[in-house]
């Protein structure tokens, strides 16, 4: 499963490395919903500053959605899936490698999402461990949820429509939870962060066990 | 199920939900503290907990025993697809009354409690389920792509309970169920709270059983025309006499690779 992993891995982020889709579009995306926020919510630095890490976790869920479409965009071509499926690879590895493939977009998208709330928000993170465990975390929960659902809903004719109603519910929690983990390591205190961590991680490893498990039936359903 | 069942079902639910109404809103004082509200009180706990409980539970055990190689039938899938609807339709009543409630006792119509919160998230996760069901495809593989959706929405709803809990809480805790078990409530009042329970019970089950049934005849319909169209497909494929009456018919040649 492992092997698979990393080369399924490889292979999506080797695509993304020479298509630039995920730099071109989905990274500008996300700039720009934080400039929007700042528009919906008035050029009041405190107002802004309380509102960041809301601001920072919606702008990170709505590329989620985005991350995994491109994903399955990806496999879309013509036999593609076919041959992913006839490839031998373990479902579950096949899993494990796509969501590693998001997770890692994911996470560069926060380190430049967070130079982004420096630069136009003005909140900087107080206690850094808690802001990168909770991050890191919530990218593991957000990819596999993602992936499961984009799994789903690919090659379906309305999946562009499907994807957000299906994914954006079921990754609520980690909205909340990270958003307040990250309020309690900029603003403190650190005792505030520490359920939240649970709850991300609970949602990561309740997340990536279904989908080694659920991987295969989907695939199949496909 | 058998139809003198579920007709004994539908009438039972029929009878208990008058008596419930009728107890609830004659017989049964009002309240001490919170007057004639309290009348809400014997639907509102009573749907709720169909609606996670019965409707939610049937449709998480029937999306789990369809991916269970084993058990893998359609009853399953269509008893999942029938809770998920009639779940979704008690989680929506379950927010509609709670509001009607809250307005008068918290003044508002919604507070981002923990209950109403998850409450409202599991409304969509339900409708999300209903959304993927109306994608075309064969059964099977709408069975399997519907079950899997099903499973992990199931498993949404424990984190997000958890987490909106510790977002913040307003809704009292269970009364009937808590630790030590000492409720007090007036014998009339808890006579009807609990035939309350029992009322929506009843409904809830001829609900699901009926709108199984409805699946099982709409799969049926679905053949019946399938058979009915490639019947017409093979008549048209067989040399026929032609009509002096109709018009002379010229037709349009199919492209190569078209549709077979």
């Amino acid at each position: 499963m492992w092997r698979d992993a990393v080369l399924v891995a490889g292979k999506d982020l080797r695509i993304e490395a020479r298509s630039r889709v995920a730099l071109w579009q989905i990274l500008p995306f996300a700039a720009l919903s934080l400039v929007l926020f700042a528009f919906a919510l008035g050029p009041g630095p405190r107002v802004l500053r309380q509102a960041a890490p809301g601001l920072f976790w919606l702008a990170v869920l709505f590329s989620t959605v985005l991350a995994t479409q491109r994903s399955f965009a990806i496999e879309s071509g013509e036999g593609t899936r076919d041959g992913l499926r006839l490839s031998g690879i373990d479902p579950a590895g096949v899993f494990m490698g796509k969501a590693a493939a998001v997770a890692v977009q994911l996470a560069l998208l926060q380190v430049v999402l967070y130079a982004g709330m420096i630069l136009l928000f003005g909140v900087h993170v107080r206690v850094v461990w808690l802001a990168v465990v909770a991050s890191l975390l919530a990218t593991v929960g957000l990819a596999a949820a993602g992936v499961i659902y984009g799994a789903l809903s690919a090659g379906l004719r309305v999946r562009e429509t499907l994807l957000p109603l299906l994914v954006l519910p079921v990754v609520a929690p980690v909205l909340l939870a990270g958003s307040r983990a990250w309020a309690a390591a900029i603003t403190g205190p650190v005792s505030a962060g520490l359920p939240w961590l649970r709850i991300l991680g609970a949602f990561a490893v309740v997340y990536v066990v279904l989908g080694v498990v659920l991987y295969g039936p989907l695939q199949e359903a496909a | 199920m058998k139809p003198a069942v579920l007709r004994a079902i539908g009438v039972a639910g029929l009878v208990t939900t008058a008596l419930t109404v009728w107890l609830g809103l004659w017989v049964t004082p009002p309240d001490q503290v919170q007057g004639n509200l309290v009348r809400l009180l014997y639907l509102h706990p009573a749907i709720a907990f169909d609606a996670l409980y019965v409707a939610g539970g049937l449709a998480a055990l029937g999306s789990l025993l369809y991916l269970w190689r084993r058990t893998r039938s359609l009853f399953w899938d269509r008893l999942a697809a029938a809770s998920v609807e009639v779940a979704a339709v008690l989680c929506a009543l379950t927010l509609v009354t709670g509001s009607l409630w809250g307005r008068p006792t918290w003044g508002v119509w919604w507070t981002w409690d923990a209950r109403l919160t998850s409450t409202a998230l599991l409304l969509v996760l339900l409708l999300g389920y209903m959304a993927l069901r109306r994608v075309p495809a064969a059964p099977e593989v709408r069975a399997r792509r519907c079950a899997v959706a099903a499973l992990i929405a199931a498993a949404d709803v424990p984190i997000v309970h958890f987490s909106v809990d510790w977002w913040q809480t307003l809704h009292q805790s269970g009364t009937i169920l808590n630790p030590e078990l000492t409720a007090h409530i007036h014998g009339s009042m808890a006579w009807t709270f609990l035939l309350g329970f029992i009322a929506i019970t009843l409904d809830t089950t001829w609900l699901i059983a009926t709108r199984y049934r409805i699946e099982v005849l709409q799969d049926a319909l679905g053949d019946e025309e399938l058979e009915v169209s490639l019947a017409e497909r093979w008549a048209e494929g067989l040399p026929e006499a032609p009509d002096p009456r109709a018009e002379p018919v010229t037709l349009a040649v199919e492209p190569p690779g078209g549709r077979p």
